[in-house]
């Protein structure tokens, strides 16, 4: 019903993109797509897209079907009506090239299995047959494990037990996971969940550094905006079966988000440069403020 | 079938080499042993899978199945492995039935929990029917690694080698699945396929180490030395590697100990089984604390 398209008329493919055609120039195109669950419509006449290198953020309540719309991305939901393209490919076609990080995820103590057999698995987890040890695949493979593991600042630690690691500590070696194939986009569903502030910033600020070196697309789900604004190009907001995509600023004002409610919201910029969302129904952009598990 | 076995064996000598050579001068003795060897290394290969999906409560309910399996077997004159084969096989399809339907955990044990008394009460009625020799439900349950012939080692041999050979095929998608089976199946790994393949080859693994330890102490090797291993390594190789030597340890240590012993066999083999995991959890118990305790004065 009521989007704005701002922004996505900037991300036409440049002469530069077109040079290598291997990649497709945007990562993900979503046009007036909808989803059902349950046969109920979760959004519905959402259009956005991400390009390369790009770092997006998908914002909106709980239950909004942020975590919905990364499946969607992945082909794990069915889109209809409406079209989506991922990667050049209808989703769920390219997923070798997603690097996927989902939910809340957390290991408990009992799981005993070392961070880098975890972060190998991303690379080598869906292949059948007997692993030989020695083959020249194999080395390069553990190289590359290896290479990932000191990019993300985990290769201290990935040979402990993933279960007795800290929250932050596993979320680096989640996100080792998910880089570990070299993929073109990467989804992360809440990755800043149930980190504290400092870890919340380094693990943005490693997003960000990833999106640039590696021409990652990133579309990246959070319950707070404020770890992440100065990192971000450009945010999706859901809330209320619709969807408005622009610059952070621009989505995040008192007159976007109150239409797209439709109901009156204020938009307050602390003197820290921090915003907070009020009058909503619920509040997710107040620091400290979490919720149970969608 | 049953005999004491002392009623063989005139104790141990004290004399390894001659002791031995008493063990293996009996043809049903080498086929227990090769039965034991067989079944300790599938176990061993299942076992360490199961403990680490969780699914130890289904691999009970299914070594429970397996006593009506073989109580029906033996009261329709068919052979032993007939009925736990086809009782564990039709088992994990029951499971695997209830896993695909239920959504909530709760609801899922709640069920496989109703399937296991279930089983235990049909056992029961297929051995109250069955008027012959009672004594064999001790063996159905309790096992006995004696009257084992040179065909049920072979039908082992080709079960155990089909289980492991599937295994170690699907091994790195199987452990995709079973430690993270959302990114597995966003990967593209068929993690239904595989929970239901896995449940089949852990109902066959069960049905073949019933025949060797009863229904009842299928776990002293499925479990106790799959657990075992999981606590001293978090590396897949080397863990799967030691819960095999762990079962064949245990396996031929409580056979040969048994076989010079008024005491069963059942006995030597889960009770090795048990000593070795509390002596494992002990040790790594203090060596936690030691480790807790060594940066003395550290802020809370
Ligand atoms: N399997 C399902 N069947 C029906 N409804 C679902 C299912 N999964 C999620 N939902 C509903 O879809 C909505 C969006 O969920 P989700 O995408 O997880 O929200 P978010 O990630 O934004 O918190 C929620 O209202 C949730 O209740
Ligand atoms: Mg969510």
């Amino acid at each position: 019903m009521s989007h704005a398209p701002a922004g996505s008329a900037a991300h036409e493919p440049s002469e530069e993109d077109q040079a290598t055609p291997v990649r497709a120039a945007t990562a993900v195109t979503f046009e007036r797509a909808a989803t059902r669950l349950g046969g109920r419509t979760i959004w519905r006449d959402v259009s956005f897209s991400v390009a390369r290198g790009e770092f997006v953020a998908v914002l909106g309540p709980n239950g909004a079907g942020k975590s919905t719309l990364i499946k969607a991305v992945l082909g794990l939901l069915p889109v209809a009506p409406g079209s989506a393209l991922v990667l050049g490919e209808p989703p769920g076609a390219a997923n070798a090239r997603i690097g996927y990080l989902p939910q809340r995820r957390n290991f408990d103590a009992g799981t005993r299995i070392r961070g880098i057999d975890l972060v190998r698995l991303g690379l080598d987890g869906m292949r059948w047959g007997i692993p030989l040890p020695g083959l020249p695949r194999r080395r390069r493979e553990a190289k590359q494990v290896a290479e990932v593991l000191e990019l993300v600042g985990a290769a201290a630690y990935a040979r402990q037990p993933i279960g007795e690691l800290s929250g932050g500590e596993q979320q680096r070696l989640l996100i080792a996971q998910a880089l570990v194939r070299r993929p073109e986009l990467l989804l992360l569903d809440e990755p800043l969940d149930s980190l504290d502030l400092p870890n919340q910033a380094s693990i943005a600020s490693l997003v960000r550094r990833i999106c640039q070196q590696e021409q990652v697309a990133v579309l990246l789900v959070a319950h707070d905006i404020n770890p992440i604004l100065s990192y971000l190009d450009r945010v999706i907001y859901l809330a209320g079966g619709n969807a408005i995509e622009g610059r952070p600023h621009e989505v995040i004002s008192s007159e976007t988000l109150s239409r797209l409610y439709g109901a009156p919201i204020e938009v307050l910029h602390a003197s820290d440069g921090r915003l907070v969302v009020v009058g909503q129904p619920e509040a997710p952009f107040v620091h400290g403020d979490r919720h149970g598990p969608a | 079938m049953a005999l004491p076995e002392a009623a063989i064996f005139q104790g141990l000598s004290w004399n390894l080499l001659s002791d031995l050579q008493q063990l293996f001068s009996y043809g049903f003795m080498v086929n227990a042993l090769e039965a034991g060897t067989i079944v300790a290394v599938m176990a061993g290969v299942t076992g360490w899978f199961m403990v680490l999906r969780r699914q130890a409560f289904a691999g009970h309910t299914l070594s429970v199945i397996a006593f009506p399996g073989a109580a029906a077997a033996s009261l329709a004159g068919l052979p032993l492995a007939v009925g736990y084969f086809s009782f564990c096989g039709l088992g994990a399809l029951t499971l695997a039935g209830i896993a695909g339907s239920r959504r909530s955990h709760s609801s899922e044990s709640a069920a496989i929990g109703s399937l296991q008394a279930l089983a235990l009460a049909l056992g029961f009625l297929f051995v109250s029917l069955y008027h012959g020799v009672l004594n064999s439900v001790d063996s159905l349950l309790f096992g006995t690694f004696l009257g084992i012939t040179g065909d049920q080692v072979m039908t082992l041999l080709a079960v155990a080698a089909a289980t492991v050979a599937v295994l170690a095929g699907c091994a790195r998608p199987l452990l995709f699945a079973s430690v993270d089976a959302d990114v597995a199946r966003a990967a593209g790994v068929p993690t239904q396929l595989l929970e239901f393949g896995f449940l089949l080859v852990l109902g066959l693994s069960v049905a073949a180490t019933s025949q060797i330890t009863g229904a009842l102490l299928v776990f002293a090797l499925l479990v106790t030395p799959a657990a075992t291993a999981h606590q001293l390594t978090s590396r897949p190789l080397l863990g799967v590697m030691l819960s095999i030597a762990i079962a064949l340890a245990v396996t031929w240590l409580g056979r040969a100990r048994a076989a010079f012993s008024i005491y069963p066999v059942g006995f030597y083999v889960t009770s090795l089984a048990f000593a070795l995991y509390v002596v494992v959890r002990l040790g790594r118990a203090l060596s936690s604390r030691t480790q807790t305790l060594a940066p003395p004065a550290e802020a809370a």
